[in-house]
Order: C-alpha cells, then sequence, then structure tokens
C-alpha cells in the first residue's frame, strides 16, 4: 500500500482551479518527483498533504490516516513525522545553527541535553555542516541554509520529508551537493521522498517515480526512462526545453497582423 | 533556547521597579495612609440635610480625624438622612452627647463630619446614635434667612 | 455608484478583519495555559517588550511631569491655589496622562516592533515551517509575547506616573519655590487609592490587552512582503492610537462621570 494515497484532489484559488481532479500514489523508500511548470501549484500540493490547506474536493490519506478528518492535536502528531524543506530554508533567525536543527528535539522530547547535542551533531556531520553549528542563519548562503533545513527536517527520524524546489537558484556545486544529498539521505535513513520542481536534469537524476502536473491534472507519470521516451507532445517539450509546443510561446489572444492593423486604423 | 542569566535578571528589575512604582503611588501619592486596618465601631447620626457629604467623607473631632463616613441613606419615616459613621476604635472615649455638624472644608472644599464631645461620663459603643446634629449649610437657605432678616430689620 | 461599491466593499473587507481579529484573539487567549506552563518564553519577551521600553518611559514620564509641573504653576499661580500643584500632577498622570502616553508610546515603540517580527517571520516562513515541525506558533511565538506586552503596560503606566510626579516635584519645589509640604500632603488627601490610582492601572491594563492583540494581529495578517510588513506596522500604530484615545474616553466616563 503507498504511504500516501491522494484520491480526486480539487483545489480553488479564488476563482481559479488549481488542481481539477489529481490522483497520486506515494510509495515508501522511494523518491518521487512531482513536476511541472512554474504556477502549476507544486507548494500548494505540498501544503495540501501537510494538512496546512484543506481541499475542496477529493482525499489525502497518509499512512491510512486522512488527513483532513484528523483533530488538531492527531494533525499536529503526524506532523512530528513529516519532515519538509521550504524553499528558502525557513531557520528560524534569530537562534543559530545548532539551536535550529535541536529545535525539533527540545519542543518534542524530553531528552537530555547531552544527548541532544550528540543527536544535532550527528545530523549535522550527515550534511557536511557540523563545523557551522554556532553561526547564524544570517551568515549562511543560500545552500548551506538548504543544507541546515533538511539536518532540521531529519533531526526527529521522520517517515517523509517533502522538498519545496530544492534546486531552485543553487550554484551546480551546491545542486551537486543536495541531489547527492537527497538520494543518501531517503536511502541510508530508508525515507520516503517528495520533491516538487521543475528542474529537469537534477530531478532525473534521483527520482524514481516522475508526475507531471499541468493545467491542475497529470498529465503523465512514468520513471525516467519512460518519459524520456514518452509520446505526448507535452511531455517532449517539458522534457526537451522546447520554447514552443502545447504550452505556447505567445501569450494567447489578439493575432499579430490584426494588432498592427487595428492600431494603424485607429490612428 | 537557552535563557540567558542576564535576561532573567534585568526582567526581574524590570517587574520590580514596575511594583516599586505601584508601591510608591500607593503609599506616597494617594490617601491609603489615612485607611486604617483598624477595627472601628459604626454609630449613627440623624441630619436634616447632609449637603455634599459623601460616603468616605472624614470624620474628624477638634481637627483630627477620627474616622469616616460609612453610608448615607434616607430615613423614609422621618425624611432626614441617616449617617453611619465608622470611628477608629482607638478613639472610643466620646460621651453619648457628642455633636455632630456638616462643616465644610475651606471655602469650595470638600464637607465633612466634625464632632464635639460632650460632658456625659458614658460613652459611645457600637450600634449607639448620636442625638445633637446640625445640618449643613445650604448656600440658598442662609441667603435667604439673610434676605428676610434684612426685610424685617427695615421696617 | 462606484464610491458606493468601494464603501460596500470597505465595510466587507473590515467586517473580515474583525472577524479575524477576533478569532485570533480566541487562539490567543486559548494558548495561554500551554505557555504559561513554559513561562521562560514569556520572560525572553518581557525582556524585548518591557526592559526595552522603560528607558523611553523614564525620559517622557520625566518630561511629561515636569511640564504639567510648569504649566500647572502658572496656571494655579493666578488663582493663588499653587499650593494645589501636588494635586493637578498627580491627579492628571495617575487618571490620564500615564495610562494614556505610557500606551501610545508602546505602540510606537514595542507594538510596531511585535508586529514588524511576526511579519517578518510569515515571510520568511518561518511559522508555516514551525507548523510542519508540528510547533503551534501560536503558542510558542503570539501567546507569549501577548502575556508580555499585557503584563509589561500597567507596569510601564505605573512607572511613568511616578517618575512624572517627581518630575513635577523637582519643578514646583525646586524651580518655583512651592511649599514641600503642602506639595505632598494636598496630593495624599486627594488622590484615593481607588478612584484614581486603580482606575489608572485598570485602564492601562485594557491598554496592554488592546495594543498588544493589534500588534500582534496586524504582524500576524500582514501581507508577506517587505511592503506588506511596513504597511502593516503603520496600521499597528494608527489603530492603536484609535483604540486607545476612544478607550480612554469610554473608560474616563464610566469611572469618573459620576464620583
Amino acid at each position: 500500500m503507498p504511504l500516501i494515497e491522494i484520491r480526486d484532489l480539487h483545489f480553488y484559488r479564488g476563482d481559479r482551479a488549481i488542481f481539477k481532479g489529481v490522483d497520486l500514489d506515494i510509495y515508501r523508500g522511494k523518491v518521487t518527483a512531482i513536476m511541472g511548470p512554474s504556477g502549476t501549484g507544486k507548494t500548494t500540493l505540498l501544503k495540501l498533504i501537510g494538512g496546512q490547506l484543506l481541499p475542496d474536493q477529493g482525499s489525502i490519506k497518509i499512512d491510512g490516516q486522512d488527513v483532513h478528518q484528523l483533530k488538531h492535536a492527531q494533525l499536529y502528531e503526524l506532523r512530528k513525522r513529516m519532515g519538509m524543506l521550504f524553499q528558502s530554508g525557513a531557520l528560524l533567525t534569530d537562534i543559530s545553527v545548532f539551536d535550529n536543527v535541536a529545535f525539533p528535539l527540545r519542543e518534542h522530547t524530553d531528552l537530555p541535553e547531552s544527548m541532544i547535542r550528540d543527536l544535532v551533531l550527528m545530523k549535522l556531520q550527515a550534511v557536511g555542516l557540523r563545523n557551522a553549528k554556532d553561526l547564524m542563519p544570517a551568515e549562511l548562503s543560500g545552500g548551506m541554509a538548504r543544507r541546515v533545513a533538511l539536518a532540521r527536517a531529519v533531526s526527529l527520524d521522520p517517515m517523509m520529508i517533502m522538498y519545496d524546489e530544492p534546486f531552485t537558484g543553487q550554484d551546480p556545486i551546491s545542486m551537486g551537493t543536495l541531489v547527492n544529498l537527497i538520494k543518501r539521505i531517503n536511502q541510508s535513513m530508508g525515507l520516503t521522498s517528495i520533491v516538487v520542481s521543475h528542474d529537469l536534469e537534477e530531478t532525473m537524476a534521483i527520482a524514481d517515480d516522475i508526475y507531471l502536473l499541468s493545467d491542475g491534472r497529470v498529465i503523465e507519470r512514468g520513471t525516467p526512462e519512460t518519459l524520456q521516451n514518452s509520446s505526448s507532445e507535452w511531455v517532449k517539450q517539458f522534457m526537451k526545453g522546447l520554447p514552443d509546443g502545447p504550452v505556447s510561446f505567445h501569450y494567447p489572444g489578439v493575432g499579430f497582423e490584426d494588432d498592427l492593423l487595428r492600431s494603424k486604423a485607429a490612428k | 533556547m537557552r535563557q540567558k542569566k542576564s535576561t532573567e535578571v534585568t526582567v526581574g528589575l524590570f517587574v520590580i521597579l514596575g511594583l516599586l512604582a505601584l508601591f510608591f503611588l500607593a503609599m506616597k501619592v494617594s490617601n491609603l495612609t489615612s485607611f486604617n486596618d483598624e477595627p472601628g465601631y459604626r454609630v449613627t447620626a440623624e441630619f436634616e440635610n447632609v449637603g455634599g457629604l459623601k460616603a468616605r467623607s472624614p470624620v474628624t473631632l477638634a481637627g483630627v480625624r477620627i474616622g469616616r463616613v460609612e453610608s448615607i441613606t434616607l430615613d423614609s419615616d422621618t425624611y432626614s438622612a441617616s449617617v453611619v459613621l465608622n470611628l477608629y476604635a482607638s478613639f472610643s472615649t466620646l460621651p453619648t452627647d457628642t455633636a455632630a455638624s456638616i462643616y465644610t472644608a475651606g471655602l469650595l472644599g470638600e464637607q465633612y463630619i466634625g464632632l464635639e464631645a460632650g460632658a456625659e461620663e458614658e460613652f459611645l459603643k457600637d450600634g449607639d446614635v448620636i442625638e445633637l446634629t446640625q445640618p449643613a449649610l445650604v448656600l440658598e437657605q442662609v441667603i435667604g434667612q439673610f434676605l428676610f432678616s434684612k426685610a424685617g430689620g427695615n421696617e | 455608484m462606484d464610491s458606493i461599491q468601494r464603501l460596500g466593499r470597505w465595510a466587507i473587507g473590515t467586517s473580515e478583519r474583525l472577524g479575524r481579529g477576533y478569532l485570533f484573539l480566541m487562539a490567543i487567549l486559548a494558548g495561554i495555559p500551554s505557555t504559561l506552563m513554559r513561562f521562560s518564553l514569556v520572560i525572553q519577551q518581557l525582556y524585548s517588550v518591557g526592559v526595552l521600553s522603560v528607558f523611553l518611559i523614564l525620559i517622557s514620564g520625566l518630561f511629561v511631569g515636569m511640564v504639567l509641573g510648569l504649566q500647572g504653576y502658572y496656571t494655579l499661580v493666578d488663582f493663588g491655589a499653587e499650593e494645589s500643584l501636588g494635586v493637578m500632577v498627580a491627579l492628571s498622570l495617575v487618571r490620564e496622562l500615564g495610562p494614556v502616553v505610557s500606551a501610545l508610546l508602546f505602540a510606537g515603540r514595542a507594538g510596531s516592533a511585535l508586529t514588524a517580527e511576526i511579519g517578518l517571520m510569515k515571510s520568511t516562513e518561518q511559522l508555516s515551517g514551525m507548523e510542519m515541525m508540528a510547533v503551534d506558533p501560536i503558542r510558542r511565538i503570539i501567546t507569549p509575547r501577548f502575556l508580555a506586552g499585557f503584563i509589561s503596560l500597567p507596569l510601564l503606566a505605573a512607572i511613568f506616573s511616578a517618575v512624572g510626579i517627581i518630575g513635577g516635584y523637582i519643578v514646583g519645589y525646586g524651580l518655583l519655590g512651592v511649599d514641600d509640604g503642602a506639595f505632598w500632603t494636598q496630593m495624599q488627601t486627594k488622590t484615593d487609592l481607588y478612584a484614581d490610582i486603580m482606575n489608572g492601572v485598570i485602564k492601562s491594563v485594557v491598554f496592554g490587552f488592546v495594543v498588544t492583540w493589534i500588534a500582534l494581529f496586524e504582524g500576524h495578517d500582514a501581507i508577506p512582503t517587505s511592503e506588506g510588513v511596513g504597511r502593516a506596522t503603520t496600521r499597528t500604530v494608527v489603530h492603536s492610537a484609535f483604540a486607545i484615545l476612544s478607550l480612554d474616553f469610554v473608560l474616563t466616563a464610566l469611572m469618573f462621570g459620576e464620583v
């Protein structure tokens, strides 16, 4: 049974339909990627899974529990088993790197400080930032901040992690480091990872399962190889990064000739 | 997040400072010092007119404060005001023929009850009644009397 | 037609905000029991909200008191009533200026700082991040600050009044030659513990409640951009000022209306 089952998901923001009936399965121990052009609501999907937003229709079940039927206390219990990596890292800016990683441990466990210290050092070691433990978030580069956030996300040894656009805006080295980390942590800790991204190359390198979303629906689903060989025009455009295709280059509206003629006539 | 020791100390100082300020206001600024924890005994007096006398107005003897007005109610049988005085227990040697009058402090000041000791050998106890009372001066009546006497004198 | 539409939209928007503000307040209050168990959070906030405002309050209180002494003297001396300077300074401060001015200063200094802090946490997704770490941001961040503001303001108002009276004394006795004894004894007779001081304290408690609530709400409700946070801080100060002054009127009418 998949760890996460999303069925018939509908979500509207105002009048705009973000999801118009989405079905997703996320399997344990695998890295599942959710990709698509900007604005398809990928971050929204993570918020729906985490229970921060309520769907207008449909259900999301995590480990058999319907997320949105849970009471406040139960939802918070579930969240302790989920880790989330925000695009900006979302570190608490007034405390040090060490305290940030220790935060979930201090809040949710009664472990003595000595044990917490050991755990924090281990997590930081895993992301390669153990010696940065006394820095403040403001002193970190973007890539480093994300790695610290990753260490924090795994500090309670969760069952799953969600990554919101982890590769966006990174230099090649940081990118490579992160890609490597995500894969390694997923395997060594037996996690289930959900990566939301539109960075093709990186995602293809680590994903076991990919969902392509567009216009509120799942367009295609498969392994990296399957998608490469897909016959869908849309998938081809996305995979090859072609400027024009099913997602058109020109903003829809009036034809060019008509527009020019009209402005001439108006004179 | 470990608490810095200095933070806790400064917060403690802040709270102490605030409480000191409150204490200062209560003690040095207000009339708390004239409140007494002394148990008092109650005595009633009836006045034709209490004027501007209020609850908690002072009660004095020879100018020294010996108590306060506890309550003022209307006696519907006698159509006069029934005033309950709460006197400090330390002044328990007031003769039973003590007189109570209503005075005004200064020209525009607040009103208070001034007691004048009598000559009896028995003393007022809790629940007693002061018989001799003089009502407050009502300005209009005084003027009226003055005009009346003037008019009479001119005849 | 257009202006009526706009009025309607404004009214709906405002009622929406009031509704959100009310629900927000309920969430804050619900978090109080668990926050009290982690009192170190409140102490941390008492420091940034209370202790750091003390200097401002001391200086302002001193100057206001001194000005009252000065102005009061010049007015009273015409009636030959300069002995009553103590009464005038004390009552003005304890009943009105203490609670009101310190609340206004608090809203400007601590209130806007709270709004900016919360707004910033919102825009950098720290609040969201906390939720996903199964830590309720209301209980961890908001309620401690609320309690801190609520406790601080009455203390600050008392400090303001106390320092102001001393300031008035310095000017009255030190500079203008008002009689030492008369200053204090008249003040003591005329200032009632319950009617004046207690009411002043009640006022500052009410102000503390309202101003802190406004500051936290505006921060929490801010649009998470730098412009949005900036506007939220302005709103905090403006709304707080309205609230303080209108509540002051209502409270004064209730308390001192028929002494």
